[in-house]
């Protein structure tokens, strides 16, 4: 497996069914800070107590000025049960075909199981990654280190003045 | 490693020895399964080490998936402020198949508790935020799911079986000089 991007690197662009009949692409996002975590199955115990983590935590990143995707090979009917069945708040995109395009991309595809290994991405405003982290399979990665890489970003009021400023001077 | 960012404080609930050796710290949630598995665990470990462990609980509910998790929490607190909170602790984990409000308040009448102060203190959110600061905490310190717990300030990663857990907490016992 290659390994996993780094910060540094520019996000991959993709577009992934979000839903049955719609797509959704990181490029609609740009301009907004946005953490990608990619998981291996939708229904295992453990990728459920993740996103339930995250999506019980949601607030906490959109203060932070960003939005949370989630990612797995799982097809977009599969993913609507699921997201109904888990209360989930935020779009989980089904990299299902071409099977783990994103995933690879990413170099997060496990090759010889044909899943997503856990791996989360912080992108920024301008679609650059500032920070990632693939856990080991079987550990939940929790929410500490997205907050903290978060944290370490400019605050997002900050980032409104400067945007008004540079209105003004242009 | 995650670590305890939230050092064990005066808002805690603590069961066990002033002088304890070893501090076990347990996020946990009422209405999740595994918490109401680990809990006869909990105290089995707590009979092992008596009063050589200290023993704090911290509110992780996730209330997305379980809708009763907060309402359970905000009850223990109100058995708390009245004195009986670990008696609380245990009664909600032994009903919590039949978890609901209705049995929560059941459960404060058994204690000789208000239902009407109950009520009143759920209204009025009376311990929403030490229930979300416990809840956030447990975010920074890396807590993934319940029951998450910690040993002397490390995240323990193992399963929630009492010998696994005692085998633990005695390697903790036997580090040199780590304290909280």
């Amino acid at each position: 497996m290659a390994r996993y991007l780094q910060p540094g690197t520019k996000a991959p662009a993709f577009s992934l069914p979000v839903t049955p009949d719609q797509k959704l692409a990181l490029s609609e996002l740009a301009g907004r800070r946005v953490i990608l975590t990619f998981y291996p199955a939708d229904w295992s115990p453990v990728c459920g107590d993740q996103l339930a983590l995250y999506n019980q935590i949601l607030p906490e990143f959109r203060r932070r000025g960003a939005e949370l995707l989630g990612i797995s090979v799982d097809g977009a009917w599969c993913h609507q049960e699921f997201a109904k069945a888990r209360n989930l708040h935020f779009p989980i995109l089904a990299d299902f075909h071409p099977k783990g395009a994103v995933a690879t991309a990413y170099g997060c595809y496990m090759e010889d199981v044909g899943e997503a290994a856990r791996a989360l991405f912080l992108i920024d405003e301008q679609g650059m990654i500032v920070w990632s982290y693939q856990s080991p399979l079987a550990v939940n990665p929790g929410a500490d280190g997205i907050l903290d890489a978060l944290d370490k970003m400019p605050a997002v009021e900050s980032l409104d003045v400067d945007a008004k400023s540079a209105r003004k001077r242009a | 490693m995650s670590t305890l960012r939230v050092p064990v404080n005066a808002h805690d609930h603590i069961s066990g020895g002033r002088n304890a050796i070893v501090t076990l710290v347990e996020y946990g949630d009422y209405q999740c399964p595994h918490c109401a598995a680990a809990q006869p665990n909990v105290r089995r470990v707590q009979a092992q080490f008596g009063e050589r462990l200290a023993l704090v609980y911290r509110h992780f509910p996730l209330t997305e998936i379980h809708p009763y998790a907060l309402v359970a929490a905000e009850t223990a607190e109100f058995a708390g402020e009245n004195g009986v909170f670990w008696e609380m602790h245990e009664a909600i984990f032994r009903n919590q198949r039949m978890l609901s409000p209705t049995t929560l308040f059941a459960l404060a009448s058994t204690f000789g508790l208000s239902q009407l102060d109950l009520r009143d203190a759920i209204n009025r959110g009376r311990y929403r935020s030490k229930i979300n600061d416990d809840f956030m905490g447990g975010i920074r310190s890396g807590v993934n799911g319940t029951p998450t717990f910690f040993i002397n300030g490390e995240r323990y990663n193992g399963a929630y079986l009492a010998p696994e857990l005692i085998t633990a907490i005695n390697a903790a016992m036997n580090a040199p000089a780590h304290q909280t």
